[in-house]
């Protein structure tokens, strides 16, 4: 079967982010990037399934330059080729108009399984997986804690609030978002790094992706988001915490203090 | 009549969920502020005391779309029910509250009708006539304003807890309902729901817990926890956990607090390297008092805590730990 896995590369979770000039982004200089946690399971997930049913796991970002890396880490972890959707404007994207240029990129791949992660680090939309199922008009379930797949069909796990879960069956080909915890990600071997080096990864330029030339409705061309970002900013919900500070030893002696004065401790 | 706005509620077991009152009581602020009227909209196989409820509240109608199709939940059949309503009534603005269920329809609801949608949000204003959105970006460290383009509808999701549900208004009589009989013909949901069930009941409830010491990714591994666990020892603490600790499993998933997890309200919550993902906040931010120790300034965690400190977990713990076993 061929399992088609979506990876985006984002800042380093524990990065110290600071806010461009133009407040429309981060300052991406001096940034460690990684391939979206969320997506390592799915990742995980995908050459898991094609140890035990064999075919071919492709994995594919849209994004700038800098997110071949991504693809790379896929690659050395183990699928077998990549696409690269290149394009400045996946940055400011948002999830729609990265769903249509994803879906216009898979489009003539024929999977027969789309894994996505959860939700992305940076933006957290929580959707391009279930808007790219739309687009490929292939059913879809989220937060997906067990895989099965059978003739034709899938059966999986769904995970729901409080401690509830599901089982549900869908037919091939499907879209699924990989709940985290599903697995235990493998780390990528030296010999993988290497084998990676061999492996296909092929570069497609953003506008030639979109359907048309065009974006989602009323918002021009290919690649531009029917939702715009106005502006980043740090919170300005004003923290009540009482901070200590200085080396960990005297911040803790001035918390138990606080702690004891304010009657915190019984 | 000008376009409505739409309040997308939820109902479990005939009662209305929690998050849905505190969408609806943002929906009031937006409908009075746009000029606009109000709808509330349900669907589901049998809402009738879910749509009287919200029907006692400050709004225009109820739209209760039902069907038999709807029950159980598939996305498909939940698309298609609220497709059909949003082409045939045309809202200017639907907002629904950011659930496991909202995120599994309403992003494919959105692409079908190719109309902005904006998830998660933590704040609407009113400029120009249009509403503008906040979300965080970059896990809670980052508010992002995010305007929409083009016609409406547009589709947001409010984040849960956002917003107080309090802020709902009674109306002065109960709104009409109109009930929907939505078609359950055309193509079937190609989801098939095999089962439902409970995952295995709780075995360490911490619900009762008066002192919670919770660990995060800071921790780095399972060997490290021993600092966390002589620190929970040392103020008769339960230790609990954020997810990826559990999803490591270097502790149970009976001890993860969150969305997925347990709810909590000890009198003492202690959160060693946890960034403070709203998904772990829903579990503990009923707590009397939270202390967090994150070496990152910006971590979110500070957001709701009370007291804090700045610094590296491996010598702030430690410390700690010692001056509370001397009393
Ligand atoms: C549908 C869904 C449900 C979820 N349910 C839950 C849930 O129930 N519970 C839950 O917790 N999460 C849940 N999550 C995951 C959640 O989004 C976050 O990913 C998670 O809470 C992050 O855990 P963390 O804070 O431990 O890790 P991270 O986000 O990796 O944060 C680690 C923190 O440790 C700090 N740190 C690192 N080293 C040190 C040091 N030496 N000293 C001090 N501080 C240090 C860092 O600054 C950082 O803030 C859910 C996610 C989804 C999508
Ligand atoms: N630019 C992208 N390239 C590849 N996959 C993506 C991209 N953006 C989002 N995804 C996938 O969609 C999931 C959900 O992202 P989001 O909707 O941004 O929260 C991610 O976990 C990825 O699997």
């Amino acid at each position: 079967m061929k399992i088609v896995v979506c990876i985006k590369h984002v800042p380093a979770r524990d990065s110290r982010l600071r806010i461009a000039q133009s407040g429309e982004w981060i300052e991406e200089r001096d940034l460690s990037w990684e391939i979206n946690e969320p997506d390592t399971y799915a990742l995980e997930e995908a050459l898991r399934l094609r140890e035990k049913h064999g075919g071919e796991v492709l994995a594919i970002t849209a994004g700038p330059d800098r997110a071949a890396e991504a693809l790379k880490r896929g690659l050395a972890m183990g699928a077998d080729r990549a696409i690269h959707l290149a394009g400045d404007v996946f940055n400011a994207a948002d999830a729609n108009a990265t769903a249509r240029g994803l879906a216009d990129a898979l489009r003539g791949e024929a999977p027969d399984l789309v894994l996505a992660g959860v939700q992305s680090d940076d933006k957290g939309y929580a959707a391009t997986g279930v808007m790219l199922a739309e687009l490929l008009g292939m059913p879809h379930s989220t937060l997906i804690m067990e895989v099965e797949v059978l003739d034709g069909r899938v059966k999986v796990k769904r995970e729901m609030e409080s401690g509830w879960f599901e089982w549900l069956e869908l037919p091939l080909p499907a879209v699924l978002t990989i709940q985290s915890g599903i697995n235990q990600v493998r780390y990528s071997t030296l010999k993988g790094i290497m084998a990676a080096k061999k492996k296909d990864l092929r570069r497609v330029e953003a506008p030639a992706a979109g359907s048309a030339g065009t974006g989602p409705a009323g918002t021009g061309p290919a690649g531009t988001s029917p939702t715009a970002l106005h502006g980043l900013a740090f919170p300005s919900r004003t923290s009540r915490a009482e901070i200590f500070d200085g080396d960990g030893k005297a911040a803790a002696g001035s918390l138990w203090e606080r702690l004891r004065r304010d009657g915190k401790l019984r | 009549m000008s376009a409505e706005i739409w309040v997308f509620a939820e109902e479990r077991g005939g009662t209305v969920k929690p998050t849905s009152w505190e969408v609806l009581g943002v929906g009031q602020r937006l409908a009075g502020e746009l000029g606009k009227p109000l709808a509330a909209v349900i669907a589901g196989s049998d809402v009738g005391s879910a749509a009287g409820a919200l029907a006692a509240k400050e709004l225009s109608r109820v739209l209760a779309l039902e069907s038999p199709a709807l029950d159980p939940y598939t996305p498909d059949a939940h698309t298609r029910a609220v497709r059909e309503a949003i082409e045939s009534e045309s809202p200017d603005l639907i907002l629904f509250s950011h659930t496991y269920r909202i995120r599994d329809f309403v992003p494919k609801l959105a692409a079908a009708l190719d109309r902005p949608y904006v998830p998660d949000c933590v704040g609407v204003t009113v400029e120009d006539g249009q509403p503008v959105f906040v979300r965080q970006v970059f896990q809670g460290k980052i508010d992002a304003r995010v305007a929409v383009r083009g016609e409406g509808p547009w589709l947001a999701t409010l984040q849960n807890g956002a917003f107080p549900a309090e802020d709902v208004r009674a109306g002065a009589a109960a709104a009409p309902v109109e009930r929907r009989a939505m078609d359950s013909g055309g193509a079937a949901s190609r989801t098939t729901v095999l089962e439902v069930f409970e995952g295995v009941k709780d075995k360490v409830d911490l619900t009762r817990a008066e002192v919670i010491v919770a660990v995060g990714r800071g921790i780095g591994k399972q060997e490290n926890l021993k600092i966390v666990q002589e620190l929970a020892d040392a103020f008769g603490a339960e230790l609990a956990a954020s997810r990826p600790v559990c999803d490591n499993e270097w502790l149970p998933m009976d001890r993860q607090i969150g969305s997925s997890g347990q709810t909590v309200s000890p009198r003492l919550y202690i959160a060693v390297g946890i960034s403070g993902a709203i998904q772990h906040l829903v579990g503990m931010k009923g707590a009397a008092t939270i202390v967090a120790i994150n070496k990152d300034p910006n971590a979110p965690i500070f957001q709701v805590a009370d007291y804090g400190i700045v610094g590296d977990l491996f010598e702030v713990v430690p410390a700690l730990t010692a001056l509370a076993r001397a009393g």
